[in-house]
């Protein structure tokens, strides 16, 4: 008994300290990318058919990103022009709408928190049924990490549950296998009103690396309406969770107090 | 005399001309006498031959020799099922039924694998996911446990049904496919700019040992080999994977017989050893890190300096967590003589990785088949011979060990030079097989070209097609409570196996 309790000092102390201070994220982190039209005045034609799954495009004469396509890696860096699109290590990448995912030098307008009586039922605590639906275990394993000590879900009012009669919504992962489908139909309508869909990761979003397979549908939006996307190939970890306290309306709040201090 | 199966080594290219193509029983006796001899089918799988026929390629692995040896036969509607006589190919043979109805006569369990749409041009989808003869026990209270596929945890889906007495299972049968994304068929034609995105997404888990896998597969077609520098890297970031997942893999059997210290400190070290991989390439999964030719990234010496101090720090700490499981008589209680798979069984079902060297069995593609760094700096083989779930448990711990010791010795000594080179143009014409260890156990890759040197094949086995029979085996007369922990202690990938 005495070596559990020297073992539990010497583990010492790991929950981050997250939100209130920003996490220490490695140096080389691909994340939210930032475009510059102005790289792109020599032609960014041949580097944009280097993307693997065609998140890059050129839409009346300007070069467009879809991150809910996007892999992450860091191809496009190297094809087009120097500086047309950079990647920076910013975790934040969530969005609400699947519009707002497509980057055209803008700025990403981050996800809001959910309205009215769904912020008034869902804002303080959330319980969510995850599905995985041709996903590769690399976001599944990355959701999962939220509960460990380091992010310790838990204390924003989230939990993952285990059956969807418990749920609020569900956390999708994967491109939704034609396997899958009726599953994922299944565990939606087995979720209570209100309920919420969270699309992680660029299978969940769009279908990723594999688009256009005719063993996959388009990710989640193709079967279920989703709330809230967030993109990677998998996401961060960090990213996710962003993603989940601003739906809860917990980023922006705190936010708004600084302002107001 | 019947022609010889074509002896080659691991990632070597050969013409597939030089491939013997032998007749029914010729190919039979092949592999049956090489399996009697000590070798174990590492892929079986089916390329079409023209003229509605289809030519079946065997690549029989010998552990002790370390040398691979090529077959095939051509068949038309069927062929004579090995199964009865070399159970390791059951899986195999089901999977090219499924994917080019061409039937293994006799087959003792042909049921589908994947409920995938067959591979042949214009198949049709033959099976519906879930709907399957499923084996069934008959008798006064015996009755029937269905579980998934959507199950509790955060974890891939897959189909579980326990044939019970009480608490006690008789047999479980699992069944899979619902993660089938049509990989296999999309890499034919390759390799092109999505190739690598795929293999990197086979098992998401597992991205650094198909990826070096793969990269291994091209450089062989191409004649070339990486830089040594990035041999030392993706040997570093093939022991991260494995120490990421070994670390996770004993905190969640921790967690699963409910001691929660080694649990907790898992959880943490896991993504430690993950945000390690993320400081080489930005990546925790190693994703965009390995690639043709070498690697993408490297590590300067400020960097390998720090990873140094961070996985002192790390194997410190693992090693306090993994301590408290075997000192622990309640955690003890629960892990021994707990889903017990008999070395025989694993012997003859070719059984692989940790699940087989928790049988005694020193099976180890890093030291049987060594490519890259491995064959320089060799990694010990860690066995336990009791086959339950402290066995798998105990080798994971081992492994975590000497991994640590390995990335230590490669940090400090990386040899000097460039991380990526240009790869020449790939050979028309060849086969190609590779071996590579990845954290759950052997993963196989077989190319091959066509006359323009593209993918006109590319197999894939993951060590979890191997695997997952054993999980079953490992139920049969165990509580059916006792199913978490003997899943966790073998933690097979479904995508993997569904591709």
């Amino acid at each position: 008994m005495l070596k559990v309790f020297l073992e539990r000092l010497r583990q010492g102390y790991r929950t981050s300290a997250y939100p209130l201070e920003e996490p220490k994220l490695p140096d080389r982190l691909r994340g939210l990318p930032v475009i510059d039209q102005a790289k792109c005045a020599s032609g960014c034609e041949a580097g944009i058919e280097s993307c693997p799954t065609s998140a890059l495009g050129m839409k009346d004469g300007k070069l467009e990103l879809d991150l809910g396509r996007c892999l992450f890696c860091g191809e496009c860096e190297r094809t087009l022009p120097d500086g047309a699109v950079r990647f920076t290590p910013d975790h934040k990448l969530s969005a609400r709408r699947r519009e707002d995912l497509v980057l055209r030098g803008q700025e990403l307008a981050l996800a809001g928190a959910l309205e009215g009586e769904m912020h008034r039922v869902l804002g303080r605590s959330l319980k969510l049924r995850q599905v995985s639906a041709g996903g590769c275990n690399a976001c599944e394993a990355d959701v999962n990490v939220l509960t460990t000590i380091v992010f310790d879900l838990g204390r924003f009012g989230i939990q993952i549950v285990a059956s969807p009669r418990h749920a609020d919504g569900i956390l999708v992962t994967g491109p939704v296998t034609e396997n899958m489908k009726l599953a994922l139909e299944k565990t939606y309508a087995a979720v209570p009103s209100p309920k919420v869909v969270i699309a992680v990761g660029a299978c969940a979003i769009s279908g990723g690396p594999y688009i256009g397979h005719p063993e996959v549908h388009g990710g989640a939006p193709s079967v279920v309406p989703v709330d809230l996307f967030i993109p990677g190939c998998p996401p961060h970890p960090m990213t996710i969770l962003d993603g989940l306290l601003r739906l809860m309306g917990k980023i922006e709040r705190k936010r708004a107090a600084e302002v107001v201090e | 005399m019947s022609p010889a199966p074509l002896e080659t080594r691991n990632a070597q290219a050969v013409p597939i001309a030089d491939v013997p193509d032998l007749g029914d029983e010729e190919f039979r006796d092949a592999i049956l006498t090489a399996v009697s001899l000590g070798s174990r089918v590492s892929a079986l799988f089916g390329h079409p031959a023209g003229e509605g026929k289809l030519r079946l390629f065997c690549v029989l692995a010998n552990d002790e020799l370390g040398s691979l040896a090529l077959l095939s036969r051509q068949v038309e509607r069927r062929f004579m099922s090995l199964a009865n006589d070399c159970p390791g190919v059951h899986l195999f043979e089901r999977e090219i039924f499924e994917q080019w109805g061409v039937e293994p006569h006799g087959h003792p369990w042909l049921k589908p694998v994947r409920f995938q749409p067959p591979l042949v041009a214009a198949g049709a989808r033959a099976s519906q996911i879930g709907v399957a003869n499923f084996f069934r026990v008959e008798g006064e209270e015996v009755h029937e446990v269905a579980v998934g596929p959507v199950h509790a945890g955060v974890i891939e889906p897959g189909h579980f049904r326990f044939q019970c007495h009480g608490e006690d299972v008789f047999h479980l049968e699992i069944s899979l496919g619902y993660q089938h994304r049509g990989v296999e068929r999309a890499l034919a034609g390759g390799p092109d700019k999505r190739t690598i995105h795929y293999i990197e997404t086979l098992a998401g888990d597992t991205t650094i040992g198909h990826a070096v896998a793969h990269c291994e597969t091209l450089e062989a077609l191409a004649g070339a080999e990486a830089p040594a520098r990035a041999h030392a890297i993706r040997g570093i970031a093939l022991e991260l994977e494995r120490l990421a997942n070994h670390t996770g893999d004993l905190g969640a059997l921790a967690n699963d017989v409910g001691y929660l210290p080694t649990a907790s400190y898992c959880g943490r070290l896991r993504g430690d050893f993950l945000n390690m991989t993320a400081a080489i390439c930005g990546s925790r999964f190693g994703r965009g890190l390995v690639r043709p030719g070498g690697v993408a990234f490297d590590v300067e010496p400020a960097r390998s300096a720090e990873l140094q101090g961070r996985l002192a720090r790390a194997m410190r700490d693992i090693r306090g967590a993994t301590g408290l499981l075997w000192e622990t008589p309640s955690v003890m209680a629960r892990f021994e003589e707990t889903g017990t798979v008999t070395r025989e069984t694993c012997e003859k079902l070719g059984f692989v990785g940790v699940a087989a060297r928790a049988c005694g069995v020193g099976r180890d593609a890093r030291q049987d088949f060594p490519l890259g760094m491995f064959r320089f700096s060799q990694v010990p083989v860690m066995t336990w011979h009791t086959g339950d779930v402290f066995a798998r448990a105990f080798v994971r711990a081992l492994e975590v060990e000497s991994s640590g010791k390995f990335i230590d010795g490669q940090l400090k000594a990386l040899p000097a030079g460039p991380v990526l080179a240009a790869l020449p143009e790939r050979a028309p014409d060849r086969i190609v097989a590779t071996l590579v260890e990845g954290w759950r156990g052997e993963v196989c890759h077989v190319a091959l070209t066509d006359e323009r040197g593209r993918f006109s094949r590319y197999k894939v086995v993951d060590p979890s097609f191997h695997n997952w029979t054993g999980l079953a085996l490992a139920l049969r007369g165990q509580q059916i409570s006792d199913f978490p922990l003997c899943n966790k202690s073998f933690n097979l990938s479904y995508c993997g196996h569904d591709l």
